[in-house]
């Protein structure tokens, strides 16, 4: 039996305005029967076009050559997919390969119910009766774990959750049985809980359906726990390709081991957050806080005739001088909330909510805006946080010119250029214009303009989760550099338990508008009270294929109990 | 820091950074023709209007010169190479002339209602609320009036039916701008309601700064992406109901200045008798002018979108592999303070890729 796809001396071009630009350069993998293969690498490294060219999706300004030889499930037949005609391709999607998306709210079409689209698939390709492909349907449903799935099948997307969504995705994927799925960052847009589920449910089709994956994705952890062969992408080569324990074990290429080293393990901040509170001054309990929540309560006004939704509810925190506080949760947790009501830019509907001694709960613009030089604000999308128009010399410079500090841009241009040193960009970085940055860097020039005044109070919402792992590295890095340098107080917001270790003091965890746990991260993550807790902890794959076995193991023992 | 200081990526050429010539360099194909023909028909337009005077070899309104009167419908000759009206004018004359009351008309209705749109949309974007709503309902009921009708009325209204210039000028450009106030007012609105909600206009008011400073600084200057198009569709829409406000009747006196629509109407007689002189050429001016200011409005709006713009196929699996990772070679090798080496020797074009120089 030969391998289920075997690419061969792969090379994908595409047309720019910037003439030709190649994503792929001499890509050799192959993919056995019963093997799931992970392409790992940051954006832009080649893997997703990789992948695409498997299933014949690129889009009409690639040019490709080289050699995707693809079998089908029994393996009496191959096929090049590079030189297949639009029909023959169609024919061959969805029986030899099916793709998984990473969106699964967008991969499904809102109007029609989830069966209708499992069925629509089974009758492009096979003659089949109405009454038999919903059957199909129906029993495909079922054995991806959507409970009820006789009534199921005539729900429409929006009545699904986002993992159950993922689930229907993955039953259209193997409704027609194909030997191999393309996954492409198939967990990125699911919560850690259920992403969990997912990667269980992808480990299934290996097992029981016998089928080959190639799974993309960025996350170590996933990959841990999921692949048996690991191909480490960069800049469209394959610089490393090697069985998973192995690859973690004793990486050979310099990237991959620069790669491993930069991805964060949950327990490392523990050490650093005991220093740092072994050095405050003993008053320190005594100062008045920063920020100081007391039954907070946050609302967004409900359509006509409904009641509004309640995002944050009953919540109670303080963050003091030169503290950070690192506020974890899923989305829908409501974290994002809290930080733009700190913000003034939600509006705080109960409770009380103290923010450099101003109360929020009914507080006016007018008399808020003196104080906003004292905090400052870091957005998650490092893309859409800057004005495409102005050069990053003059967006650092706002905060200045706004609160008179200086007349004009380039009046300060002088405190600029120490800023961005600060920052660790070189100044001559000012005179250009965002999108001549890369996705760091303008995420440190961010970083740069929330420090421009010098602000008691910096809430940074998800600042890394835009980024490539390497790159989150070192913004984490120089966070607390900046930190530990202007003694700023700070709310940190991630979903990524391991990312706000590495910089809280404390930790405080969300669940559905409430805050279940917090203390320090020892405690935390040590020795959670919590069951969301405790189940959010052990969800978390960990970048270790021997530990994450023994975690996936402890995760069934507490889904068993709970 | 020396060495990232010399690896700055050299300013974009003035010619790269000047609004349509950068559009023509980058067109190809199809597009490119559609651009480079409305370029030419509306140069030519402008040209014309500008020279009129050293062009045409009679003025506007002349009916004789020394050798005596032109004489009524001549057909074309060497004295009159397009022939005369009905009226004894030379048409060739009258159809360089007509350039230049057709700009004036443009240059008043984009004046008129630009400006008022742009800042109504923006207001009521930014702001939202019952003043949103109101405006929204209002410009909704003006879709209802038809231009030429409203064109009328006002030509009626400046000067009692009996047009000079600037009456026949401003009735169709105020009319015009009645009904492309909204225009733009709805563009520039749905631009603002999507920009207000981009993360660097809630950054500039995590930052404090006020709605003037967000709204001049942060949101109209992106908001103006789409201004060319209407821009276009606006001006020669200006032309067409000029020229049928004059087709009706109600255009300019031939002794105040020429005007095609006018033309047209006192050669509606001379069609049905064979004189085919007097219709075919001014008609043909409109035709063209509105033909080359819509190409260029159409080519510049596909070549502003991405999606729709068309780009040269390349070889089989040519070109260098694009230098996409942030930090080449490696991740954390270099410490912190280690940038020299790390962020130096990328440049970037226009659109941000990078490219390896």
């Amino acid at each position: 039996m030969s391998a289920l796809v075997r690419i061969e001396g792969l090379g994908v071009s595409f047309a720019t305005d910037a003439g030709p630009v190649k994503a792929v350069d001499d890509v050799t993998l192959s993919v056995e029967r019963g093997e799931v293969l992970a392409i790992v690498g940051e954006s832009g490294s080649g893997k997703t076009v990789t992948a695409k060219t498997i299933l014949g999706l690129l889009p009409s300004t690639a040019t490709t050559s080289g050699a995707v030889i693809l079998s089908n499930k029994a393996g009496t037949s191959e096929t090049d997919v590079v030189s297949l005609s639009k029909k023959e391709l169609r024919a061959i999607r969805g029986t030899d390969v099916a793709m998984v998306f990473q969106e699964p709210s967008t991969a499904l079409n809102p109007v029609f119910p989830v069966g209708w689209q499992i069925i629509e698939g089974l009758q492009a390709h096979s003659k089949i009766s109405r009454k038999e492909a919903r059957r199909k349907a129906i029993d495909i449903l079922g054995r991806v774990g959507i409970p009820d799935p006789e009534v199921r099948v005539d729900h429409y997307p929006h009545q699904f959750s986002g993992g159950q969504k993922q689930r229907v995705v993955i039953a259209m994927a193997l409704v027609l049985e194909p030997g191999l799925i393309v996954a492409d960052e198939p967990t990125t847009a699911l919560d850690v809980t259920v992403q969990a589920e997912i990667l269980d449910l992808l480990r299934r089709c290996r097992d029981e359906f016998g089928m080959g994956i190639v799974l993309i994705t960025h996350n170590m952890g996933v990959v841990a726990d999921l692949a048996d062969r690991v191909a480490v992408m960069y800049q469209g080569n394959v610089v490393e390709q090697a069985d998973v324990k192995t690859l973690f074990a004793s990486p050979q290429a310099d990237y991959t081991k620069a790669l491993l080293a930069a991805v964060p393990y949950v327990g490392h901040g523990t050490v650093t957050a005991e220093a740092r509170a072994a050095n405050r001054p003993a008053d320190w309990l005594e100062q008045a806080p920063v920020v100081e929540a007391r039954g907070l309560q946050i609302e967004y006004p409900g359509r006509f005739g409904r009641p509004p939704f309640r995002a944050v509810d009953g919540v109670d925190f303080v963050i003091r001088p030169g503290e950070v506080l690192g506020l974890v949760g899923e989305s829908g947790s409501g974290k994002t909330t809290i930080g733009r009501a700190i913000a003034g830019l939600t509006r705080v509907t109960g409770g009380s909510l103290q923010v450099l001694g101003h109360e929020m709960n009914g507080i006016r613009e007018r008399r808020f805006r003196p104080s906003r030089s004292r905090i400052g604000f870091v957005f998650q999308d490092p893309a859409s946080s800057f004005n495409p128009l102005l050069t990053i010399a003059e967006c650092v410079a706002e905060p200045l010119v706004i609160h008179g500090r200086a007349a004009d841009a380039s009046d300060a241009r002088q405190r600029v250029n120490e800023l961005l040193e600060a920052v660790q960009l070189p100044s001559a970085y000012g005179d250009r214009f965002p999108h001549e940055l890369s996705g760091g860097q303008r995420q440190r020039a961010s970083l740069a303009r929330a420090i421009a005044l010098e602000p008691e109070l910096l809430i940074a919402d998800e600042p890394t989760s835009a980024l490539d792992v390497s790159v989150q590295a070192r913004v984490l890095e120089l966070f607390a550099e900046l930190q530990r340098g202007f003694g700023f107080a700070s709310l940190f917001i991630s979903h990524d338990l391991a990312v706000v270790d590495i910089l809280a003091d404390r930790i405080a965890v969300m669940y559905r508008g409430h805050l279940v746990e917090g203390g320090t991260g020892a405690e935390v993550l040590g020795a959670p009270v919590d069951p969301y807790t405790k189940r959010l902890l052990a969800s978390l794959p960990v970048p270790d294929p021997v530990a994450q076995a023994e975690r996936r193991a402890e995760l069934r023992r507490i889904r068993e109990a709970g | 820091m020396t060495d990232a200081i010399a690896t700055r990526p050299p300013k974009r050429l003035l010619r790269d950074r000047l609004p349509v010539v950068h559009q023509l360099r980058q067109s190809v194909g199809l597009q490119r023709g559609m651009l480079v023909a409305g370029l030419i028909l509306t140069g030519l337009f402008i040209f014309t209007a500008i020279f009129a005077p050293l062009l045409a070899p009679y003025g506007f309104n002349q009916l004789r010169d020394i050798d005596g009167p032109f004489g009524s419908q001549q057909p074309p000759s060497s004295a009159h190479p397009f022939g005369t009206t009905v009226g004894g004018y030379d048409v060739l004359s009258r159809t360089i002339w007509g350039t230049q009351t057709a700009l004036l008309v443009i240059i008043a209705a984009v004046v008129l209602s630009i400006f008022a749109g742009v800042f109504l949309g923006l207001v009521s974007g930014y702001f939202g609320g019952w003043l949103d709503r109101v405006l929204v309902v209002i410009c909704d009921a003006i879709y209802a009036f038809p231009s030429l009708l409203l064109a009328i009325v006002m030509a009626i209204v400046i000067s009692g039916g009996q047009s000079s210039l600037w009456g026949g000028v401003l009735a169709a450009a105020i009319s015009i701008s009645v009904v492309y106030i909204p225009q733009y007012f709805r563009v520039i609105r749905a631009e603002t309601v999507r920009i207000k909600a981009e993360a660097y206009v809630e950054s500039a008011k995590v930052l404090g700064a006020s709605n003037s400073r967000i709204m001049v600084r942060h949101v109209l200057r992106n908001a103006t992406r789409t201004l060319p198009l209407i821009f276009t569709l606006n001006s020669s829409e200006a032309i067409l109901t000029l020229a049928g406000l004059g087709f009706l009747g109600f255009g300019i006196e031939p002794t105040a200045a020429a005007e095609w629509g006018y033309d047209l109407n006192k050669a509606l007689a001379d069609v049905s008798s064979g004189i085919w002189w007097t219709a075919l050429y001014p008609g043909l001016a409109i035709v063209l002018t509105v033909l080359g200011i819509t190409l260029v409005g159409e080519s510049l709006n596909d070549l502003a979108d991405p999606r729709l713009r068309g780009r040269r196929r390349v070889a089989k699996a040519s070109g260098a592999v694009a230098e996409t990772s942030v930090v080449p070679g490696g991740t954390l090798i270099a410490g912190p303070g280690g940038l020299d080496g790390l962020e130096d020797g990328e440049s970037f074009e226009e659109h941000g890729i990078e490219v390896k120089s």
